[in-house]
């Protein structure tokens, strides 16, 4: 029989050009590639050494070397090299070099000259893609781990020139000036009044799908058509958050700015190659399945974009972002499996994410928190049935995608929490002026929010409301100061054992119950106190430091705690994993370095403190 | 491969595992002894000698699909090798046979390793593969993850076929991985049981060389990986100028 080689068809069907040839070649190449493993800083070609392959590399990292001895590219998942040499003289022209360990797919030379021949755009892709290398020269922009993208700001990828019009320009000169740059995209801005105000965004998709499309005028004036609502990035941020962004908000154009002050814009195409080696690339597999049997098969993906995340050093805000993303993107595709099987549905609705992956914070172990708003048209006899069965759907399939059922009950499911918008808003009426404590405690969850499918504008209206009603229910307030109190972190943190304040020692520590669960309480009472809409740790805390709500250099301070508990959680569930190991909340001393637990021990002073002031701060009301 | 439970380990053991010493001296016996063309031609060929680098040796991964743990009532379902050395796997050259196995598969195990009836009807004798498996082993030196499958296997199906058994000198890629990743603990620390040991099996040894994930329960695909692994123990661990003496089992 033929043999099968999975693994390697598989991965070739991922990576361009190989990607465009028909499904029988991939499967003959499969069988036809030599394999070779070099460990890190092993020496792959020299200078002028014969080549008999081309080389694509299966993981790991290869930088190749200009005579000089200066770097000349680096390479990574899914990039290749040596071409040059085998379409040159079969000679290596540059030396290469593995920078991580490393593994080797080689094609034989009489394949790729077979390939060459039989198939334009292969010959093509080779022979341009030598010439763009040639132009860029620019290390950084051809190779993309995810190490890079968590540490490269988004102006390292600024660098088409910036096209800005006034809003009054007809959308005929736009599309001038468009070509004249060879830009996609233009900023629309104010002419008259300040210049430097961010109007809108127009694209060349703007223009076929809002004027071409709709027969309206060449002389539309641009701001008609343009999207004004923008999500832009700041110059300094990371490559790894501008490409969240546009895939949690799917924008392909993101504006950057500097100090409010726009200087460029990025393009999705921008961030193609980088995507597809980056952790993200799960969000994308994710709405390429088309059953919640294939979904499930993504979980050890998931797993391992975790794992990977942690390895290159990301931080905790990126980490719970991303796999919030991913959470996110399950629920999408879920939905719209359910619409597809059971009908578009009678009434709109709005699916909602509750708690950890409302505040972008979300880990490897977590149950699905979510719930469902409802038309106020909705009529049970008429729609129950309907809703119901797309709430079924969703929740086992996030069940079997590893988002267990939630213990709680908060789940869509559930009656309770499958209400018209109307009842929701009772609901928080009633949880904000009458509030108990103990009715509190169970439904904290749902002043995280955030609209996931649907008509998620009705979640912004909740936030508004909530707003601005808790900060003024000084009742509802203290409630949930006590509430935030009830989880303490330890008292002392020793080598081998934790000292309780009431002097018991234990062996180990529920990281979530006792730091990170109870530092975001405390965050979210102080934004619900003083107005923020904001759901994300890191970003309350921004607030609150910007309109001093907590004394100077608190918010700071509680931010760092923050971001050390958190990672500490996030490491030992990776570390969990790479020993294929359920990943839990259970840290013990033992397992951390003399460095961390002293880190640790201090985190846990900031937190106790943090939350003697909240006391102190509410004590006149308790 | 077959993926088997921590625990189980034990169970797995083979027949008292001939250990040889001298494996040319053991080749020349056997080539005398051996009645079968098959098995005399076989132990004619040249086995490398102990101080031979192991750069210079060719190799040849193997793995196999069982239907259970115990070689004596199991039977292979599949064999895929695929030759190489240090510096290159062979995937051209790479072999995969579906085997009918001594006994009837059950549904579990037709399963777990992806196969269809109709592939499995499909399936030819050990006898029919045997030639070419053992012109591919000769002078090349086996390399599986765990031996106490692979050879027992081999041993146990020949033995009932041609009613003479098989042993053949290979490296096994878990035993170089306990040798460095077991050890760490003292006794007592295990005995105490504070700490997870290290876990040795292919996956995991797999990622300390970082090595990519590649999905299990497919011989083909286990070989190569089998394969992979070896090329990257001995480049973390010794050099291609390692005497293969020290590995040989």
């Amino acid at each position: 029989m033929d043999i099968e080689q999975i693994e390697i068809a598989e991965f070739l069907k991922r990576v361009a050009p190989f990607d465009a040839l028909p499904g029988e070649e991939i499967e003959q190449l499969a069988r036809q590639v030599d394999i070779a493993y070099f460990k890190a800083e092993s020496s792959i070609l020299m200078a002028e050494q014969p080549l008999s392959d081309l080389y694509i590399v299966r993981s790991g990292v290869v930088e190749t070397f200009r005579r000089t001895g200066e770097l000349y590219n680096r390479l990574s998942e899914g990039n290749f090299f040596a071409e040059q040499g085998l379409l040159r003289g079969r000679k290596a022209h540059f030396p290469a070099v593995s920078k991580s360990d490393t593994l080797l797919y080689l094609l034989p030379a009489d394949v790729f000259d077979r390939l060459f021949e039989t198939y334009e755009h292969f010959a093509d892709y080779m022979e341009i893609s030598e010439v763009e290398r040639r132009q860029t020269r620019v290390v950084s922009a051809s190779s993309g781990s995810d190490h890079e993208l968590m540490t490269s700001p988004v102006a390292s990828l600024l660098q088409r020139k910036l096209v800005m019009v006034s809003e009054r320009l007809p959308v005929s000169q736009v599309a001038q000036r468009m070509s004249e740059h060879s830009v996609s995209s233009v900023l629309v801005v104010d002419s008259e009044q300040n210049p430097q105000a961010l109007l809108g965004i127009l694209t060349d998709r703007d223009i076929r799908n809002r004027l071409v499309a709709q027969r309206l005028p060449y002389s539309t004036p641009a701001s008609d058509i343009m999207t004004t609502d923008l999500f832009t990035v700041a110059h300094d941020d990371y490559v790894f958050d501008a490409m969240l962004l546009m895939l949690r908000h799917n924008v392909h154009h993101l504006p950057v700015v500097n100090n409010g002050v726009p200087v460029g814009v990025i393009a999705i195409s921008d961030l193609v190659q980088h995507e597809a080696k980056s952790s993200l690339y799960v969000v994308s597999s994710i709405f390429r399945q088309n059953s919640v049997a294939e979904l499930a098969k993504l979980k050890a993906d998931v797993r391992a974009s975790f794992v990977r995340m942690v390895q290159q050093d990301a931080n905790s805000h990126m980490i719970g972002s991303a796999m919030a993303l991913i959470g996110r993107s399950f629920k999408q595709r879920l939905l719209e499996l359910a619409e597809e099987q059971l009908g578009p549905p009678p009434i709109p609705y709005c699916f909602i994410a509750l708690g950890s992956m409302a505040r972008e914070e979300q880990l490897i172990v977590t149950d699905q928190d979510n719930a469902m708003i409802l038309d106020d048209r909705y009529n049970e006899a008429e729609h129950g049935a309907y809703f119901l069965a797309l709430a079924q759907f969703v929740c086992d399939g996030l069940d079997a995608c590893g988002y267990p059922y939630c213990k709680g009950g908060i789940m869509a499911t559930n009656n309770k929490w499958r209400q018209p918008r109307q009842v929701w808003h009772r609901y928080f009426q009633q949880w904000i002026k009458e509030p108990s404590a103990e009715g509190l405690l169970h439904s904290s969850i749902f002043f995280d929010v955030e609209g996931v499918w649907g008509e998620q504008h009705w979640v912004s209206a909740l936030k508004r409301e909530i707003s601005g009603l808790a900060k003024t229910h000084i009742r509802f307030l203290a409630s949930m100061v006590r509430n935030a109190l009830l989880r303490t972190p330890p008292l002392g943190f020793f080598q081998d054992f934790i000292m309780e304040t009431d002097g018991r020692q234990n062996k180990t520590l529920n990281i979530k119950r006792r730091g990170t669960a109870p530092a975001a309480d405390l965050i979210r009472v102080h934004a619900l106190a003083s107005g923020c809409m904001q759901s994300n740790s890191f970003q309350r805390l921004k607030y609150l430091q910007k309109n001093a709500v907590l004394p100077k250099g608190k918010a700071e301070d509680l931010r760092d705690a923050y971001e050390l508990i958190a990672l500490t959680r996030i490491r030992h569930q990776a570390l969990a994993i790479e020993q294929g190991e359920e990943p839990d909340n259970n840290v013990a001393p033992e397992q951390l370095s003399d460095f961390e637990r002293r880190n640790l021990k201090r985190a846990f002073q900031v937190l106790s403190n943090a939350q003697k002031y909240l006391k102190f701060k509410y004590a006149s009301i308790q | 491969m077959f993926y088997l439970p921590k625990e189980n380990l034990a169970l797995a053991k083979a027949e008292p595992d001939l250990v040889v010493q001298n494996w040319p001296d053991f080749f020349a016996r056997q080539h005398k002894q051996a009645q079968h063309p098959l098995l005399k031609r076989y132990y004619q060929s040249k086995v490398p000698k102990p101080n031979t680098p192991i750069g210079e040796v060719e190799l040849l991964a193997m793995d196999m699909e069982t239907t259970g743990l115990n070689a004596k009532v199991d039977g292979i379902v599949s064999i895929a090798v695929v030759p190489f050395t240090l510096a290159r796997i062979k995937v051209s050259q790479a072999r995969q046979w579906l085997l009918k196995p001594r006994y009837q598969l059950t549904e579990a195990s037709i399963k777990i390793h992806r196969l269809t009836h109709s592939e499995v009807e499909a399936a030819q004798d050990i006898t029919d593969i045997l030639p070419e498996l053992l012109a591919l082993l000769a002078g090349r030196v086996a390399v599986v993850h765990y031996r106490a499958i692979e050879r027992p296997f081999l041993h146990e199906t020949l033995l009932d076929r041609l009613g003479e058994g098989f042993h053949f000198p290979l490296f096994d890629t878990m035993a170089i991985e306990a040798q460095f990743h077991r050890k760490k603990l003292s006794w007592l620390k295990r005995l105490k049981g504070s700490r997870p040991e290290v876990s040795i099996r292919l996956a995991d040894s797999r990622r300390r060389y970082h090595l990519p994930d590649y999905r299990p329960h497919h011989a083909a695909t286990d070989a190569l990986a089998c394969a992979e692994l070896l090329q990257a123990q001995i480049a973390h661990h010794y050099s291609s100028r390692l005497p293969i003496g020290k590995l040989l089992l």
